[in-house]
């Protein structure tokens, strides 16, 4: 048994190593200048990963902007205000949105959500919000904001079942303390239980980045795979996992490949240091409570 | 003047309290709304993907290989049959693995190592999937060729955690009295972890399964530059294999209206058989813990 405990940091290390020795010769030939430049030429064998690392960033930043408010919301609905009898069956829909595979999520969008968005609410956006600059130029559909639309569609589930545990361990008395002060319901949410969840609630938005940061497959088939860097959200982009999964069969050329390799590595770096920030925010919180423990 | 003052003076805390009630009502609105507004996608995903998928599976789909481009008709038994061999390497190898660490993890893991593995496959469970892909493709990959065997350890890769967690958690349920009375009895602790112990715990366990296998049955980023896919019957582990999630996205992204009408078949095909699949389980699950106990 033992043995399959090593197996799995086995696998871990032969993870690193192979993205370590395969990224090695580019980045021996760009040093750390790959993540700060913007060109991606695999013709002339000159590459820069800073288009992808801003697609994979801004369009992560989107998923959450749209779905933390969402996720809080839910949660904050099922365990405060819902009746105890829709509170599994609300939470399993939810969660059903985690079952649906990414392709399927991908295929969707393609037919149903960028038609939407370059019909409707694109237009809508740019007439209402134009102002701001992140709603210009042409409307294809295909761009960074359908992207953050699926991304968040797909965090939603993660974020809000998070959410949810951590707010059935805010102790009840908390809530029975600040009704007894003759606060409305939501004062009670908001000062009970809201502040009280906030560490954990952080934790949970956390996990959802490191997912968001991660996925590929829908991702992949809505944001246009234009390696670009614009402030418009209707322009298309790139990003890290979808360069990867585009180009990566197709690669030609050593550094080429060693490239592809790094940014993968690159992923591989920073989505295991959100996921373990995430981990340790939600572990304090939900294990910290000395009411909790069936010890 | 002071008629005014004694009443805004009486009506100010009515005031407040309007106002407090008001806001009240509306942030209730408001949680509700998020809910409408979560729940909308997955209705909206369902029902379309019902309507499409329904009217475009017929016989021909379930049993023929891919056409060439343009030409209509074929079907993607081939892909189905694929995902079924990739998805049993991934199985037969991830399954031991992660029940094996998860017992190690229960039994024999109050310890620094045991806290360094469940930290591991904790990350592990966090690595992007398609990062995966690219280990696989360099061990198993490079020099060898596109391989069933390739996209199978990549999704086995993806298993092992999960099933690692979710077994330690079961067997812990476990009540340790159990686990004295069968010492008791002068059982060794091996035999005692594996007909008592896990034993007590295999609905969890197989829950715990059942929960990867769903979520690997459908991924496609792994798959991309190790199984790769394939127009034609393959059986061989060793040769690039069709596999649903790739065929999916293969014909979503391609030009042509028929392939488009197949990669909605295909994804009712590949919901229907996740939901099938994970039910099917925990129906059987169910019936055998309330047979037990």
């Amino acid at each position: 048994m033992a043995l399959c405990g090593v197996a799995i940091l086995g696998i871990l290390g032969l993870i690193v190593y192979e993205l370590i020795t395969h990224s090695s010769l580019s980045w021996h030939a760009f040093g750390f200048k790959f993540f700060t430049r913007s060109d991606w030429d695999p013709v002339n064998e000159s590459f820069g990963a800073l288009p992808f690392i801003y697609g994979t960033l801004v369009s992560s930043l989107v998923a959450l902007i749209i779905a933390v408010p969402l996720s809080v919301g839910v949660a904050v609905f099922t365990t405060e205000m819902c009746p105890k009898v829709f509170r599994g069956p609300l939470s399993f829909f939810v969660e059903l949105l985690a079952a649906i595979p990414s392709v399927i999520y991908g295929l969707w969008a393609i037919f149903v959500l960028v038609p939407i968005l370059s019909k409707y609410v694109g237009p809508a956006l740019q007439k209402s919000l134009g102002w701001s600059g992140l709603f210009e130029g042409p409307i294809y559909g295909y761009s960074m904001l359908a992207a953050g639309i699926i991304l968040a569609i797909m965090v939603i589930p993660i974020v809000s079942s998070i959410t949810r545990e951590v707010l059935m361990v805010v102790p009840q008395h908390q809530r029975e303390g600040v009704l007894a002060l003759g606060a409305t319901r939501w004062e009670m949410i908001r000062v009970g239980v809201l502040r009280n969840a906030r560490a954990g609630i952080v934790g949970g938005i956390i996990l959802g980045l490191g997912r968001a940061l991660g996925e590929t497959m829908a991702v992949t088939m809505v944001i246009g795979n234009n390696p670009l860097i614009a402030k418009s959200l209707f322009a298309p982009g790139y990003t890290m996992a979808s360069v990867l999964a585009n180009e990566f069969s197709e690669a030609t050329g050593d550094t080429y490949l060693s490239a592809l390799v790094e940014i993968g590595l690159a992923l591989f770096v920073v989505t295991i240091i959100v996921n373990a920030l995430a981990q340790l925010l939600v572990w304090t919180v939900t294990r910290g409570q000395p009411a909790r423990g069936n010890a | 003047m002071p008629e005014a003052a004694i009443a805004t003076a009486q009506a100010a805390p009515l005031n407040i309290s309007l106002r407090r009630r008001v806001m009240d009502q509306v942030m209730t609105g408001v949680a509700v709304l998020t809910v409408i507004l979560v729940l909308a996608p997955l209705v909206a995903i369902f029902g379309y993907l019902v309507y499409k998928g329904v009217g475009s599976i017929n016989w021909a789909f379930l049993t023929q290989t891919p056409k060439p481009e343009g030409e209509p008709g074929g079907g993607m038994a081939n892909a189905i049959v694929g995902s079924g061999l990739i998805l049993g390497v991934a199985s037969l190898i991830g399954v031991p693995l992660g029940i094996g660490a998860g017992i190690y993890l229960a039994e024999y893991g109050r310890n620094r190592f045991g806290q360094v593995v469940r930290f591991t496959a904790d990350v592990l469970n966090g690595v992007p999937s398609i990062v995966i892909g690219i280990v696989a493709w360099s061990i198993l990959v490079r020099g060898h060729g596109f391989s069933a065997w390739a996209g199978g350890v990549a999704l086995a890769i993806m298993m092992v955690p999960t099933i690692s967690r979710t077994t330690e958690e079961m067997l812990l349920l476990v009540p340790q009295a159990l686990r004295e009375a069968a010492y008791g009895l002068g059982i060794p602790r091996w035999r005692t972890t594996l007909s008592i112990t896990l034993r007590t715990a295999t609905s969890g366990v197989i829950t715990g399964v059942m929960l990867a296998f769903a979520r690997v049955a459908g991924e496609t980023a792994p798959l991309l530059f190790t199984a790769l896919g394939n127009e034609y019957w393959s059986l061989h582990l060793n040769q690039p294999t069709a596999a649903l999630p790739l065929q999916i996205y293969r014909y979503a992204t391609s030009a042509y209206d028929d392939q488009h009408q197949q990669a909605w078949a295909g994804a009712l095909v590949l919901i229907l058989l996740i939901v099938s699949s994970v039910a099917a389980v925990r129906y059987a699950v169910r019936r055998g813990t309330f047979g037990t106990t």
